[in-house]
């Protein structure tokens, strides 16, 4: 019953949701329940479904802690000191194997929707490649003039006032509102997962293999997310930062970001800027 | 072989003490070795897990060196409750205990078999809890994923004594499940047809196949694994034509089943403890141990819904996402079938009842969080997810471990003699109840809230939760320490136990010798009406 009740708590944390006007946050909240608002369409869509299963399983929870609690009051050793001997209800037997079958197809198919509108972009606006490297990311703009650049975790004592502590980046990086990214991941060495929770969107980074998804920020907003496949020492210090932004912003972003990270564009031989030096592994240590 | 020269002519003649305990071929003593070495092998991997609760309770890192070490610890903390605490405890322990019995069998079918598969047990676990002493530890998770556990991401002996431990324990089970196998399907006694067996042998029955056809596929998984680090093969490195997805193929197919093995043998307990505290037969018996077979059948065809982020085909997705869904049918028809069981029945809420009621309130909601998790498109944002690890605390933790105290219960009087004190058992079940659920129930918010899993530090709007469920996790380990305190009582001070000390609700053949029994439990085989 306890669970049942707190988990009827969590359904109003679900309806968190933020004003269209003021660049949203997507990050977790203190005591947050449910799940991280929702800053695109495919987090819309996972956030509807997921009521839906979620009213599906708690209606499941407590009807099975009823039965319980009404076995043990009723048919008490003191109230019952008979015990029937019924062991067989071919009827019942039969309702309770169908009853399920039925509410799992009500489940599956809103659910096959969901997974095929989510798996690939129709007509993509542009593509973002995502590679995972112990322990940062790297962004490639094939399309915006095929630049890269790094993006590296913020250490506690940068942080400037307001910032996520464990959830900031040097370089976020920038997509314009409404447009629709498609994504592909790869590995640089040992697998990560590119995992955007207010976004809806994650994929492992696998060496060797290209994986592909999309995603879409329909409010301005920032939207972070953390490695999430164990990826080493430092697997859980490796934050992403994804700012959806203007489209004109965007363009200069990119534009400035083209002559910054021009080393990086194949075929160009500008030359490389100072590179930052490698990640040291994070330690307790290190922290004080 | 003086052993069995002597044998004869003594009603109950026991060997000394090493002939009794290290060359046990004996199923009631290796049953017993099995349980003692599960709760010692418990105690370590609960400390593992007070570490890590203490690390969390708050952020930054406090009592990690670094992330190396954590996910050492916590590759550790997951390989030894699956392989040397659930398994021990459920098969080797009251599945070597009670099969025999119940089928009206004098032994396994294999007794110096037996001798082995336990045995193998101590140096499989040696090794892994000194993996954790060696080098920076194997950190890769319990499901060491290549290429993190490749050579040039866990250099060092640590990993290879890891897989090694994986080997023992794995040739272990492979030989315990073919014990299991042949004796119910050969030794039963005459007249117990196979739809007569207690549905705890049915379970031991499914779990041995499971065992039998998965624990091959890691075993093979992991010697690719070990020969891609020390003798320059490249099955999963890609740099030399190997795929990383491969393993994780492998090792699912592997890892789903274990999942079935965990908790099947604990759906048997369960049927007996809930038959017996209700005074009534169970409530659709072929249903229910056909119900087994099929989660047992089904369960192998479903394992990439594990990989749903791994880049597998969307139609494969849709495939492996409704295969899962189908596995909720059986497992409602055992939850509904236990419910019918206590309707009408004449029901004592003693500690095994308390743990058996328990168990099916909790195995519903690790089951109806599973049912959300089978939907890729949630799990899109779930997987690997703190939803996940409340997922499957609620299934093991809550779900296999409440078995293994449900059986404990109901069977340490037989097992030992002596009887349990009813006010303590009592006592522990609502300081374990509390502790787990308020431990696990707080990580389906850190998961809605997508707080990664295998993190020893988090963003700090995730603080409180964790800090609730590492409040929980000391009651919890603090009823564990209790629970060895009754535990004490019982085998110091319990009261003697009658051959059926609980009365005509029980009447699996476990009840129909002494308490406990004689060290050869039948002298002439049982007949079954």
């Amino acid at each position: 019953m306890m669970a049942a009740v707190l988990l009827a708590g969590a359904g109003n944390a679900f309806a968190q949701t933020a004003p269209a006007t003021e660049p949203m946050v997507g990050a977790p909240v203190p005591w947050g329940m449910g799940l991280q608002t929702s800053g695109g369409p495919i987090k819309d869509a996972i956030g509807d479904f997921n009521t839906l299963v979620f009213n599906i399983i708690v209606a499941i929870t407590i009807f099975v802690a009823l039965l319980l609690a009404w076995c043990i009051w009723r048919y008490n050793a003191n109230r019952n000191p008979v015990p029937s001997r019924t062991s067989h209800h071919t009827g019942l037997e039969i309702a309770w194997t169908v009853v399920p079958v039925l509410i799992l197809v009500v489940i599956a198919i809103p659910s096959f929707r969901l997974i095929y509108y989510q798996d690939r972009a129709r007509d993509a606006d542009f593509t973002i490649n995502v590679t995972g490297h112990q322990w940062y990311w790297n962004y490639r703009m094939p399309d915006h003039g095929n630049f890269a650049f790094d993006s590296r975790p913020v250490f506690d004592e940068d942080l400037t006032p307001g910032q996520f502590r464990n959830l900031e980046v040097d370089e976020p990086l920038l997509i314009p509102v409404g447009a629709t990214v498609r994504v592909l991941t790869q590995g640089a060495d040992v697998i990560h997962s590119f995992f955007i929770p207010s976004l809806g969107v994650q994929r492992y980074n696998i060496p060797g293999r290209t994986l592909e998804t999309w995603m879409r920020a329909d409010r301005p907003g920032t939207f972070y997310g953390q490695c999430n496949q164990i990826c080493g020492t430092n697997h859980w210090f490796m934050p992403i930062v994804i700012r959806a932004v203007p489209q004109e912003e965007f363009n200069a972003w990119a534009e400035a970001a083209r002559t910054r990270f021009a080393h990086t564009i194949p075929g160009n031989n500008a030359p490389a800027l100072a590179m930052p030096a490698a990640n040291p592994i994070r330690t307790a240590a290190a922290q004080q | 072989m003086a052993y069995a020269a002597d044998a004869h002519g003594h009603d109950d003649h026991k060997p000394n003490f090493v002939n009794r305990w290290l060359f046990s071929t004996n199923h009631k003593d290796i049953g017993t070795l099995y349980i003692i070495f599960s709760l010692f092998a418990a105690l370590v991997g609960v400390g593992l897990s007070f570490l890590m609760r203490l690390e969390l309770q708050s952020p930054g890192l406090q009592i990690f060196a670094d992330g190396q070490m954590w996910n050492a610890y916590v590759s550790a903390h997951g390989l030894i409750m699956v392989f040397f605490v659930i398994m021990p405890a459920l098969i080797g322990g009251f599945g070597n205990w009670f099969v025999p019995i119940m089928i009206g069998a004098p032994d396994m079918a294999f007794p110096r078999l037996n001798n082995i598969s336990f045995w193998l047990l101590v140096p499989a676990f040696l090794l892994l809890g000194g993996s954790l002493f060696v080098g920076g530890g194997a950190g890769a998770g319990w499901t060491i994923y290549p290429p993190l556990s490749d050579s040039t991401y866990q250099p060092g002996p640590a990993m290879d004594m890891a897989l090694f431990a994986l080997h023992l324990a794995g040739a272990s089970s492979i030989l315990g499940a073919a014990n299991f196998i042949t004796t119910i399907f050969n030794m039963r006694a005459p007249g117990m047809t196979l739809h007569k067996m207690p549905l705890f042998v049915w379970s031991m029955l499914v779990t041995a196949f499971l065992l039998l056809l998965a624990v091959p596929v890691l075993g093979g998984a992991i010697t690719m694994l070990i020969t891609d680090r020390n003798f320059g093969t490249a099955f999963f490195d890609p740099a030399g034509g190997g795929d990383p997805v491969l393993f994780q193929h492998l090792f699912w197919f592997f890892g789903h089943p274990e999942v079935y093995i965990m908790i099947l043998p604990a759906f048997g307990i369960v049927s007996h403890v809930i038959s017996t505290f209700s005074r009534k037969p169970v409530f659709g018996y072929l249903g229910m141990a056909y119900a087994m077979v099929a989660i047992g059948v089904v369960g192998f065809v479903v394992w990439a819904h594990h990989m749903y982020t791994s880049g597998i085909d969307v139609d494969t997705r849709a495939y492996f996402m409704a295969a899962t869904m189908v596995i909720a049918v059986p497992t409602g028809i055992k939850i509904f079938s236990w419910i019918a069981t206590m309707w009408g029945g004449s029901i004592k809420m003693d500690t095994p009842m308390l743990f058996s009621v328990g168990f099916i309130f909790l195995f519903t909601v690790g089951g109806v969080t599973g049912v959300v998790l089978a939907n890729a498109g949630i799990t899109q944002i779930l997987h690997n997810t703190y939803y996940v690890v409340a997922h499957f605390h609620y299934v093991l933790s809550l779900g296999a471990v409440f078995g293994i105290y449900a059986g404990i219960y109901y069977w340490i009087g037989k097992m030992s003699g002596r009887q349990y004190p009813e006010r303590l058992g009592k006592i522990h079940f609502w300081l374990t109840f509390v502790g787990v659920n308020l431990t696990f129930f707080p990580m389906h918010f850190l998961g809605n809230q997508g707080m990664p899993r295998r993190y020893p530090d988090y963003p700090d709007a995730m603080t409180g939760w964790n800090m609730v469920a590492s409040v929980g996790s000391y009651i919890a380990i603090a009823s564990f320490l209790f629970f060895f305190y009754v535990m004490w009582v019982t085998l110091r001070r319990g009261e003697q136990a009658a051959p059926n000390y609980w009365g005509e609700g029980a009447t699996t053949l476990e009840w129909q010798v002494s308490s406990p029994p004689p060290f050869h439990t039948f002298d002439e085989l049982p007949r079954i009406r």
